[in-house]
């Protein structure tokens, strides 16, 4: 009987203690590096890097395409063996990873966290090996910043940029008597089509992700953002949290009359960034808020019907500071690699990530590789480049997309009239974090106190603001 | 006392050698631990180190020594690095700096920890409101039954032989808040419902033990059912003779039989609900509104809630806080029950 419960205690206690043995082992690999970093490698030796290849579950084809990427490179740089490494970029798996020391060579971040893991160490410098890319300087400035720290150290180069983007179905708009071709340009129209979604088909008009994993704040902060609100002033640590800023509260008070006077915000308000994609797909969902590049994961996990596809612009109030929350993927390498392989890591980079964008035989490489396997070819990004070069390297894929881009232009024909704004810069996911609570309570308490739960989520935010957590 | 009155005169023996011995001889390492290992203390516990080998010692250092390697390299030596860890502050990147209890501070002062302490009582309470007594009379009912008995376990293990994850992942997809979800449905037959389940604040943690005690109900009945073919049934015909109902039979026969089980079925019950951690991680990730944030899942959410790295210290911190309560928890327990479980 008493050794029974102690069991149970030291099972507690090896419990907690999981936390230390996972990470503990991290703390040897990733120090274990660090002496050596210095000692570089003459130019002839090998060098073998693991770099993050495509996401757990790709199809056979898929994978075979990108070892054929693999052994292409290989041939071209001959002193580098590449080992590839399926990998997706989640908050939680990458944190464990990051401290365990078992994330590949070259792996990708949102532009979210991009900043703040080079300031904290968490990123190498790749200051000199980016630089000497002869693109380096044609890299949209907006863009690069995202991988440069206060201190001008390049610790990350961007692979993809996005703009928020409302995505609706287009099947569900017919049946409401709405024009797919006509999606709503202002935030009132979005509200009275969503009522009429509702009432005409029972299923949610727009829908929102609600979960507690910063995709929640995330969202609203994109609504925030079209009404010509911000969540920060300042830089760095110093920043001033401004959650509780009217453009936010008018934001809750939209989703507010569309979850409880119209009820046209379906039943479900735990959406997740993958959970709202599969509501969407399998055809619950009229109207919903994500990255204009989600439609590639659309068809890849959800398997799409993609004729109910449509892509708008999120309307943009008329406020002069109203804009399009931008965000993107980041190339980043482990603090830990030594010179050598920080210079084999900026050249799998540039061949596998740049070159689609900069290069015309690296275009359509990429292109003909995606098509092979039914992936996604041509669905509207922003340039990481400039505007001309975007648009560039678009003619070259031209014979190779397969995405319907006529249900798409209402996105394309207007996004870059946008202005384009990037994420809170300090703290970004606390921020996120600390509005997802608010959201939270306005979708499933009625009586919910608006001011009072935005300034409790500007304090949450201000504290970690000021902590730089 | 015959075997220490030699000892004590060894003693008297060799000391005055130590002491008079030549610099050179006292100065070696070797002598000075054979003369060490011979003090009274040591010998009266272990013997001579020579005694311990013929005694066959090392024989059981030999076997015990696989346990003690896992045990040390997966048990006790992430016990000992958590304690460490709790006075750090690390992102186990850089190196680590010691700030001393400032990550208990972090913890005690958050505002989500209240939260998550009443949370996890809250679901502690619950799950033993409905959790503790429908095992126990499952498993009278089915004890009582004369045909299919085996069927009967069978069916209640069942929920424990399906992976948790995929039960929950499961019972999410029944929690449907749309008039169309599987439950909803159900209840719409008899004209109840929509329920919210997991979409509001105050249905969201019942849903989420309904589930847990659906899960694990099967392990508890089959202890139940173990300790109850233990009971004597000449006492139920006694009573049976004396004209005592099922309720009586029970009541003065089965549960003080049982009592030792229930006892130790009642703490490993709070002991586990304290450490809920799986339902309200992928039901709700604590939401809607805080209202399922638990105990673990907020270590859960210091370490790896952030995907910047997390706050480590604060996550070994909140750890060592829980391990230690229920540490606390059991001793005081079982000081309390003592007289009553056997």
């Amino acid at each position: 009987m008493k050794s029974r419960s102690i069991t149970g205690v030291v099972a507690a206690l090896t419990a907690a203690g999981l936390l230390a043995s996972c990470s503990s082992s991290g703390t040897k690999a990733a120090s274990s590096g660090s002496p050596t970093a210095k000692t570089s490698a003459p130019a002839a030796e090998k060098v073998s890097i693991s770099v993050a290849s495509l996401l757990p579950g790709s199809t056979p084809a898929a994978v075979k395409q990108f070892q054929a990427q693999v052994a292409e490179f290989e041939k071209a740089y001959p002193t580098i063996k590449i080992k590839s490494e399926q990998y997706q970029w989640t908050g939680p798996t990458f944190a464990a990873k990051l401290a365990a020391g078992t994330l590949p060579t070259v792996f990708t971040v949102p532009f979210t966290d991009g900043r703040t893991l080079g300031e904290n160490g968490q990123l190498a410098d790749l200051t000199s090996q980016a630089k000497a890319l002869p693109y380096f300087s044609k890299y949209n400035p907006q863009v690069i910043a995202e991988g440069t720290t206060s201190d001008g150290k390049v610790i990350a180069l961007p692979t993809a940029a996005y703009a928020q983007a409302l995505h609706y179905n287009r099947t569900l708009f017919k049946q409401a008597g709405l024009d797919p071709d006509k999606p709503p340009t202002t935030w009132d129209e979005v509200v009275a089509d969503a009522k009429q979604i509702t009432a005409k088909t029972g299923k949610a008009g727009f829908a929102e992700m609600g979960k507690n994993d910063n995709s929640a704040g995330w969202i609203l902060t994109t609504l925030a953002y079209s009404l010509g609100g911000r969540m920060e002033t300042g830089t760095g640590k110093a920043s001033k949290a401004t959650l509780n800023n009217d453009k936010t509260k008018q934001a809750l008070q939209i989703l507010h009359k569309m979850r409880w006077d119209d009820k046209s915000m379906g039943s479900n308000f735990d959406y997740g960034w993958s959970d709202i994609n599969q509501a969407f797909s399998a055809g619950k969902v009229g109207m919903y808020v994500s990255g204009s590049d989600v439609f590639n994961s659309l068809v890849s996990t959800d398997k799409i019907d993609a004729s109910i596809y449509g892509l708008s612009t999120i309307p943009i109030a008329s406020d002069p500071n109203a804009g399009v929350l931008g965000g993107g993927t980041l190339a980043a390498v482990r603090p830990d690699a030594k010179d050598a392989e920080k210079a084999a890591a900026v050249k799998w980079i540039d061949f596998y990530y740049e070159q689609p964008l900069v290069d015309q035989q690296g275009a359509v490489r990429n292109a003909q590789t995606l098509k092979a396997s039914n992936q996604p070819v041509g669905t509207p990004a922003l340039p990481v480049f400039d505007k001309a070069q975007y648009d560039l390297a678009n003619t070259w894929i031209k014979s190779y997309i397969n995405v319907p881009q006529a249900q798409m232009k209402s996105f394309t024909d207007n996004v870059f009239g946008q202005k384009l704004a990037a994420e809170p810069a300090a703290s970004t996911q606390s921020v996120y974090h600390a509005l997802d609570t608010v959201v939270q309570a306005v979708l499933t308490q009625q009586g919910a106190n608006i001011d009072s739960l935005l300034q409790s989520a500007n304090d949450s935010a201000q504290s970690a603001i000021s902590q730089g957590k | 006392m015959t075997r220490t009155v030699p000892e004590r005169s060894s003693v008297s023996v060799t000391d005055p050698t130590r002491s008079t011995a030549p610099p050179a001889a006292a100065s070696s390492h070797e002598d000075g631990a054979a003369v060490r290992s011979q003090t009274p203390r040591r010998r009266r516990r272990f013997g001579t180190p020579r005694t311990w080998v013929r005694g066959g010692g090392l024989t059981s250092l030999l076997f015990l020594l696989p346990m003690l390697l896992i045990f040390g390299a997966f048990s006790w030596y992430p016990i000992v690095r958590t304690v460490i860890m709790s006075l750090q502050h690390t992102n186990l990147v850089q190196p680590a700096t010691w700030v001393g209890l400032d990550n208990f501070r972090t913890v005690l002062n958050d505002p989500l920890f209240p939260i998550a302490l009443k949370n996890t009582g809250y679901f502690a309470l619950l799950a033993l409101i409905f959790g503790y007594p429908i095992p126990l009379a499952a498993a009278v009912l089915m004890s009582e039954a004369r045909r299919f008995r085996g069927i009967y376990s069978a069916l209640a293990y069942l929920p424990v032989v399906i992976p948790p994850v995929v039960a929950v992942l499961l019972w999410k997809t029944f929690y449907d808040a749309s008039p169309q979800g599987v439950f909803n449905s159900i209840l719409g037959w008899v004209h109840l419902g929509p329920y919210p389940w997991l979409q509001s604040q105050s249905w969201a943690m019942p849903s989420l033990v309904m589930e847990s005690t659906w899960a694990n109900a099967g392990g508890t009945i089959i202890i139940y059912l173990a300790a109850l073919t233990g009971v004597n049934r000449e006492l139920y015909e006694a009573a049976a003779v004396d004209g005592a109902g099922l309720w009586h039979k029970v009541w003065h026969i089965t549960m003080p039989q049982l009592r030792g089980v229930l006892l130790v079925t009642l703490i490993l019950q709070i002991i586990g609900t304290a450490q809920v951690f799986l339902e309200p991680f992928l039901f709700t990730s604590g939401g809607p509104t805080n209202s399922t944030m638990t105990i673990m899942l907020l270590i859960y959410n210091y370490a790896f809630g952030n995907s910047l790295g997390g706050d480590y210290g604060a996550a070994t911190a909140l750890s060592l806080m829980l391990a230690g309560f229920l540490a606390l928890l059991s001793l005081v327990y079982l000081r309390v029950t003592r007289s009553w479980s056997t």
